[in-house]
């Protein structure tokens, strides 16, 4: 997850991925259908979505970036600020909840030394509290990256934290 | 009464992935029978099988189907909701990752009935793998040509986007869902129009739920009367319950609609540790908590809303005798406020003002009066709002109040728990 854009030009996407938004646009009836999918290539290009990013996204799809700003804070996947280079983020409803996932949180905050809703000093990991992943035949659970990870216990958390690079 | 399993048929059979593995047990026969039945032939066998809607709000299918306009000019829409996301309920992630192409199937024959050439299906944006291994089955299916200009060499074309959420749990509301699918912030539309006349881009669009789609394809090969016959009188067929909380085998089971729900428990191990129960969600979060004393119910539409709660999305969420109810709604209080979208007044103050009572009940700092102060704001919002979210919000507000109110008025006068206190 590393910068694309021209060097202090802020964030712009390259010919290829231009192609890509051209491509989602023509997917749906309407082309601002395609915003959530251009939003995530942002995402994954830059790691977060910046003002900037809103504003240059807004421009792909002539929309305004106040409605661009709106639309990334309404979704909880869509970072604003910089996370870590991993985002663990715990399930904290009823499920997990009555199988200890209060206990997984701490655990994990004791460990890492961060509260939920922080990023370890160096970057490594973001710890983040979310509601039901659906998974909760798994509880307590929590997403890692892109991963599942169930049935936490105390040692799997450590194997998980483990091989985070 | 475990029969021959009609949902789950393919959850253990991994070859089920591929289109030939697929094919091999009975695939997309449903598919080509619907083609030659044809969009009211199969109505007819939907509607006799007394399908209801999977997702949570148990409306008939065939019922839904209908309102699509007879006469119009533009296109009609099929929109899938894969965001699941109702706590509790985990029944569509199998679907989408054991057994993806009974979507595609049930999506193809759903589309043909109601006259649609494109299809978006809408996954939660957390769910990476579910979108995965579908948006593979889509390429598969589409390269075979099931889907495409001419599905099986038919006149019927059809078209799948596939489409991802980005993390909100109010757009699994149809239409949320529809909203985001536009690009905009997740928030419901007032209704009428219904989707059904004005839905996805203006046009009439029918949303069905994954697991409800997957239905689809039995009845059309099997036909609406044994559906119907596997339910109780006034709600067909079989459904992907997701069991989880205290019980020894979580996970998702099939089984009858109308199964009661203590034998559903049993058949999930049990309470777990040979604890005794005290209380069982069964219809996902939304769904009003039963005591103990009253899970001599069935699990279909009619029998649990006769009890006083909902069959909901079947997510049965077991608490046994250590758990703290306080508790476990400043959880379920917590998800409402979150989850909330902001759009109307009542539901925006009402599920932040219910959280901040349970969690100054729990930080021993309650007053007397907190608990009745539940229920006056729970009523007092209800059926003022777009959507049935706070509707939704509210069964738990009342239930877990009004059933364990010595547990709530302990923690308000004792500052601690009582649960607790008797060594759990």
């Amino acid at each position: 997850m590393s910068g694309t854009g021209p060097p202090g030009g802020g964030p712009a996407f390259s010919e290829a991925q231009l192609a890509e938004v051209r491509r989602l646009q023509r997917l749906y009836p309407d082309r601002q259908a395609a915003l959530l999918p251009v939003l995530r290539m942002a995402l994954e290009s830059w790691g977060h979505i910046s003002s900037e990013a809103e504003s240059y996204v807004a421009g792909l799809f002539d929309l305004s970036p106040a409605h661009v700003h709106e639309v990334v804070t309404f979704y909880t996947l869509f970072f604003p600020a910089p996370v870590g280079r991993h985002v663990l983020s715990v399930c904290q409803n009823l499920s997990c909840s009555l199988l200890g996932a209060e206990t997984m949180i701490g655990y994990l905050e004791q460990t890492l030394g961060i509260a939920a809703g922080e990023t370890t000093p160096d970057g490594r990991v973001t710890l983040l509290r979310v509601e039901c992943l659906c998974a909760c035949e798994v509880a307590p659970m929590m997403q890692v990256d892109d991963e599942y990870v169930g049935g936490l216990t105390r040692e799997k958390i450590d194997a998980v934290l483990g091989g985070l690079a | 009464m475990t029969a021959a399993p009609v949902l789950s048929r393919n959850f253990d059979r991994p070859e089920a992935l591929t289109l030939a593995g697929y094919r091999a047990s009975g695939g997309y026969e449903a598919l080509s029978r619907a083609l030659r039945l044809g969009p009211e032939g199969i109505a007819a066998e939907v509607r006799k099988a007394n399908l209801r809607g999977l997702g949570g709000a148990g409306f008939p299918t065939a019922t839904k189907w209908g309102f699509i306009p007879a006469k119009r000019t533009g296109p009609v829409y099929l929109v899938v909701n894969a965001d699941e996301g109702e706590p509790g309920t985990f029944k569509d992630r199998y679907i989408l990752e054991r057994d993806p192409h009974a979507l595609i199937e049930g999506l193809l024959i759903t589309a043909f009935a109601i006259g649609s050439h494109t299809s978006f299906v809408y996954i939660r944006g957390e769910y990476v793998r579910s979108w995965r291994i579908f948006a593979a089955a889509v390429a598969e299916a589409e390269a075979a040509g099931y889907l495409g200009a001419r599905v099986l060499g038919s006149d019927f074309g059809h078209r799948v986007v596939v489409h991802r959420g980005a993390g909100a749990y109010i757009c699994g509301e149809e239409t949320g869902l529809i909203s985001s699918l536009e690009g905009k912030k997740g928030w419901p539309k007032l209704k009428p129009p219904f989707p059904a006349i004005k839905g996805a881009f203006g046009q009439p669009t029918v949303v069905n739920n994954v697991e409800t789609l997957a239905a689809v394809p039995p009845i059309v090969l099997h036909g609406g009367e044994w559906f119907a016959g596997l339910g109780s009188k006034t709600h067909g067929g079989t459904r992907l319950y997701s069991v989880s909380g205290h019980v020894g085998r979580p996970g998702v089971y099939e089984a009858s609609v109308a199964i009661p729900l203590r034998q559903l428990i049993a058949r999930a191990g049990g309470v777990a540790g040979g604890r005794a129960l005290k209380a069982v969600v069964p219809g996902g979060a939304s769904a009003p908590l039963l005591r103990a004393d009253e899970i001599d119910v069935t699990m279909d539409v009619d029998g649990l809303k006769d009890a006083g709660s909902m069959a909901g999305s079947a997510g049965v969420i077991v608490m046994d005798e250590t758990t703290c109810i306080p508790e476990a709604l400043h959880v379920v209080a917590r998800f409402y406020a979150h989850e909330s979208c902001g759009q109307c007044t009542p539901c925006r103050e009402c599920t932040g003002w219910i959280f901040k009572i349970t969690g100054r009940i729990l930080a021993g700092k309650g007053v007397p009066q907190d608990p009745d102060t539940i229920l006056d704001v729970a009523r007092r919002g209800g059926g003022t709002t777009i959507c049935a979210f706070y509707d939704g919000a509210i069964g738990p507000y009342i239930s877990y109040v009004e059933k364990f109110r010595a547990e709530f008025d302990y923690h308000v006068r004792h500052g601690a728990c009582d649960v607790r206190a008797r060594g759990h």
